[in-house]
């Protein structure tokens, strides 16, 4: 019953598409296109397609207009869609829309305040380490992905950093990795871990201790990766505050600190070991004169044949669009844990590299796939595609993602209108938004390393989400508000149309007739017809399907 | 009918309870009488642990190892106390209770930094990149939280914030955070309009039914879940054990009736109604660089010996005692050497943990440090030999295994074993 509501739907809102859901059969046959006509996203779909016919599963149908235009804001900009910007998107009656959207979103301002976010929490946590820059970290990326620089560079600037933490903003992912004792053999190990983890893509730390359990990677492989960082140091500078008459913080640096030689570890045997600079095989003068972070940044982003930098962009940025990776997780790649589409991934990644390493690049390829248009609803034929029960996924429809914190939020201020309400400046909102976001993350915990397709909700997120401020204000249909606008729309007498515009506003869908003839049931007892409308809306904001983008 | 009742309430209880506001008075002695009923139940076996947490590293050599005579003994004397070991002078009220009391003086931990030494010492493991190990709160919360199906509020709480990361162990069972007052943000229920908020729930059950039947995975549910057991939280009677208030003075004062002891005896009435772990955060710093005689005589000291040994013979009053554990401690303890602000710096290497309760042996000392105060002279222990203690005392297996998201295999409380002088 479910399917075939959704069927309906999708029968009156998609038009360049809607020959897809009728019939799985049909799917099979025709070749899907967002009216893009590269030919990688052919092979890409080919590809995908090899996958479905080996496991004998039959894809879900095309998502619709409706599921798809918030799918693609959540990803692209962050955000869900406005409505109005969702009700052009329905009447619009061109076949190649959805390329036109993907092409216009990547473009958008949204876009590069998104990556940021997301690169931001993967590359320092949601929880600034002591003396490291956020904003400073902010305005790099910022400034990388605004200006759609390629990624091989833009990591080469962040392993090869020196200098300032505010002018110099690419120095605090390193910086933050390294606190404590320098002289401490431990100094040096998370940014060890990190780096060869995000920027990589391989989980070497598990040699820091012992070699690998599951492939051939020795415990000098963690120590040769950590010998590249052994010249690196922070430096936090004080300064004297008269009024309190302590020295407080000011700034801090990343910087060149002496240092030749091998580095010593031990086995789990007692016996202690050399290893000097080494890179996948690749060994450097470990001599005073050479600059070996600037070693270690040529080698991963210029002389890499492997392209180890591009491939780990590729998969977590597949990740990011699709739910899961070609690897699970996304950044342990090596010979122990293969990918699930191996072919695909080094054909994505080889393009990835000959465009230049552009990021939007890749997103728009990756956006203009059957896969990433399918619907997240699955069926008989392909429930076995369950990622989340520990199968390898199939990509055969769209798996559903929680919403991260920052993209709540902004959803939030798009479903309520208050972003355009005017109140304020733009630095005065932005201050807001920290303001909750720390407290909302103080709730969430730091989970940015769990699966996009985990739920991690708690109590205390859904008690902040049900009687917290931004809700609270979202449902008080004070001018300016969504809400408001609504109820004081002309053209919107009666209580359906009302019903449907807070409907395509929170949840980017028209209601079914069972709900709105549950709701009406609902509506009827309350105590006036604002408090309707507002129950109403709390209740969409507050609804599964809110938080998830599917 | 799948209408908006909360999991483990009937609806018809629901609306009772939330009728009209001016009910909330008389609902008040309702909730008492029934939180008397459990505690009579509670008494038989309900283990629980209740952490003092000592924020800064506190100097346990002022406190729990004096010693005079040495040019690192500082400005306090000992005094004899009711179990077989000396004390500060500081601490008179504690004395008196340390016969249920012992303190272990032999924590040898090696992280001396903020951080670090938390981590070490709330989850037993050293910080490691590959895993975010679970703090013992959420342990406890794992292992004996989860059983405890008469429990509606959360089975680990916090009171003063910290408390750590649940680690692998997921959100569900992360510390739930309660200021000093035992305000829960957003659960007030003062300002809600019962007809409104029922209301709110069906239409969101109408909602959120039509997408968990859609066929997109486990999403839908683990959400509606989550949400009927915030909405039973918010609606359960056991909330009152929140509310310190409704102490007579006489008892509050008997904790000190300063905040520490109100963070003490919400601890109590938390335990009292079922929940296995509570985090005590002491409001005020122990890092105590500068100054430290003047602050710890003045302001810590005189806090924290009312507020424990309030607790302390409360539980016994109460039959608590010998489920409940409590420890006192913080990430590291300082040096013995004095500095030249008359403070003391970080210091891992030799210092002293409190611990008692539960039917760990009480007036005992355990270990030795030498003369100065700067090295252990017995046998030493680890942050791991303390939660093993503490896992013994609350009869959770010694060899229970944890699985980390990759798969790791995790030894409770890191392989640690637990104190002999301590058990038996």
């Amino acid at each position: 019953m479910r399917r075939a509501r959704f069927g309906l739907i999708a029968a009156l809102l998609t038009v360049s598409v809607g020959a897809f859901w009728q019939s799985n059969t049909v799917v099979a046959q025709t070749k899907f296109t967002t009216g893009s006509s590269d030919p990688l996203i052919e092979y890409v779909n080919e590809q995908i397609r090899l996958g479905w016919e080996d496991n004998e599963v039959t894809p879900s149908p095309t998502a619709d207009d409706a599921e798809w235009i918030r799918r693609l804001y959540l990803d692209l900009v962050g955000h869900i869609p406005p409505a109005d910007k969702v009700e052009e998107f329905l009447s619009d009656k061109d076949e190649g829309k959805r390329s036109k959207l993907i092409d216009q979103l990547i473009d958008d301002p949204d876009y590069v305040r998104n990556f940021t976010e997301i690169w931001t929490n993967v590359l320092i946590g949601r929880n600034t380490p002591d003396r490291t820059s956020r904003a400073g970290l902010r305005k790099f990326l910022r400034e990388s992905f605004a200006r759609n620089r390629p990624w091989n560079e833009v990591v080469y600037d962040m392993v090869a950093a020196e200098g300032h933490f505010e002018e110099n903003g690419a120095v605090n992912f390193i910086l933050g990795q390294l606190q404590g004792n320098i002289n401490s053999e431990e100094y040096h190990v998370e940014a060890t871990a990190r780096l060869t983890r995000i920027f990589l893509g391989m989980q070497v730390q598990c040699t820091q201790c012992h070699n690998h359990p599951f492939n051939e990677w020795k415990q000098d492989q963690f120590w040769g990766f950590n010998s590249f960082l052994r010249q690196t140091r922070r430096i936090d500078h004080d300064k004297y505050d008269p009024k309190t008459g302590q020295n407080e913080d000011d700034y801090s640096e990343l910087a060149f600190t002496d240092f030749s030689g091998p580095v010593y570890y031990e086995l789990r045997n007692g016996l202690v070991q050399v290893a000097i600079p080494n890179y996948l095989g690749t060994e450097i003068d470990p001599g005073g004169e050479t600059n070996r972070r600037q070693e270690l940044a040529r080698l991963m982003c210029h002389d890499d044949a492997e392209h180890t930098v591009g491939k780990a962009y590729v998969n977590r940025m597949w990740g990011h669009f699709m739910g899961y990776g070609f690897t699970r997780p996304i950044d342990d790649m090596g010979p122990h844990n293969p990918a699930s589409h191996p072919e695909l991934l080094d054909r994505l990644t080889d393009e990835f590299v000959k465009s230049g390493y552009d990021t939007k690049q890749l997103a728009r390829w990756i956006c203009n796939t059957e896969a990433y248009n399918l619907t997240s609803q699955f069926n008989r034929n392909n429930e076995i595609d369950a990622p989340s029960a520990g199968e390898v996924p199939l990509f055969s429809h769209m798996y559903v993602k929680t919403m991260q914190a920052e993209q709540l939020y902004d959803s939030l201020l798009v479903a309520t209108a208050a972003h355009r309400s005017g109140a304020g400046s733009f630095d005065k909102a932005e201050e807001q938004r920290e303001r909750w976001l720390r407290d909302f993350l103080r709730i969430f915990g730091g989970n940015e390393e769990d699966e996009p397709t985990l739920f991690s909700g708690s109590i205390p997120q859904a008690l902040l989400m049900m009687n917290g401020p931004l809700v609270d204000k979202a449902t008080s249909a004070e001018p300016g508000s969504y809400l408001n606008s609504v109820l004081s729309d002309s053209r919107l007498r009666n209580d359906p149309a009302r019903v449907r515009s807070l409907f395509v506003s929170a949840l980017g869908r028209n209601p079914t007739a069972s709900e709105l003839t549950r709701l009406k049931k609902t509506m009827a007892t309350s105590p006036t017809p604002l408090a309707a409308y507002q129950d109403l809306y709390w209740a969409l904001l507050n609804s599964n399907e809110f938080i998830v983008n599917h | 009918m799948s209408l908006s009742t909360p999991a483990g309430m009937s609806r018809r209880h629901f609306l009772s309870h939330m009728a009209t506001g001016s009910a909330m008075t008389l609902g008040a002695t309702q909730f008492l009488s029934h939180l008397q009923a459990n505690a009579a139940e509670v008494k038989r076996n309900q283990k629980a642990c209740i952490l003092v947490w000592l924020g800064g590293g506190a100097p346990t050599i002022d406190m729990w190892d004096l010693k005079p005579g040495s040019k690192n003994g500082g400005e306090f004397k000992p005094i004899s106390t009711a179990g077989d070991l000396q004390i500060s002078e500081h601490l008179p009220n504690i004395a008196k209770e340390m016969d249920s009391l012992s303190v272990v003086r032999a924590m040898s931990t090696r992280e001396a930094d903020h951080n670090r030494g938390s981590y070490f010492m709330h989850t037993a493991y050293v910080p490691n990149p590959t895993v975010v190990h679970p703090t013992f709160g959420s342990v406890v919360s794992y292992e004996l939280g989860a059983k405890r199906k008469e429990l509606e509020i959360p089975s680990f709480v916090s009171i003063g914030g910290g408390g750590m990361s649940p680690g692998f162990l997921g959100m569900s069972h992360a510390p739930f955070v309660v200021d000093a007052r035992g305000n829960i943000q957003n659960a007030n229920m003062d300002s809600v309009d019962p007809a409104r908020l029922g209301n709110r729930l069906e239409m969101l059950a109408t909602i959120e039914n039509g997408f968990i039947g859609s066929n997109r995975g486990d999403i839908g549910q683990a959400h509606k879940d989550v949400y009927g057991k915030a909405v039973n939280l918010m609606t359960s009677q056991q909330m009152a054990a929140f509310k310190v208030d409704q102490e007579d003075a006489a008892v509050k004062q008997s904790y000190g009736g300063h905040q520490f002891g109100n963070m003490m005896l919400m601890a109590r009435r938390l335990v009292e109604t079922g929940v296995p772990f509570v985090e005590v955060r002491f409001p005020g710093g122990w890092d105590l660089h500068n100054d430290v005689f003047n602050t710890l005589k003045n302001q810590r000291l005189p806090m924290l010996d009312t507020g424990i040994a309030g607790l302390v013979r409360d539980l016994k009053a109460r039959g608590m005692l010998d489920d409940t554990a409590i420890i006192c401690m913080g990430e590291f303890g300082r040096t013995p050497r004095i500095n030249a602000n008359v403070g003391r710096d970080h210091w891992a290497a030799s210092w002293s943990v409190m611990v008692g309760g539960a039917g760990l042996n009480g007036g005992v000392a355990v270990g030795e440090t030498n003369q100065d105060g700067d090295r252990i002279v017995s046998e030493s222990y680890l942050p791991g030999d303390l939660w093993a203690t503490v896992s013994h005392a609350l009869r959770i297996p010694l060899d229970t295994v944890h699985t980390s998201k990759r798969g790791r295999p995790m030894k409770l409380a890191n392989g640690g074993q637990p104190i002999k002088d301590l058990i038996g």
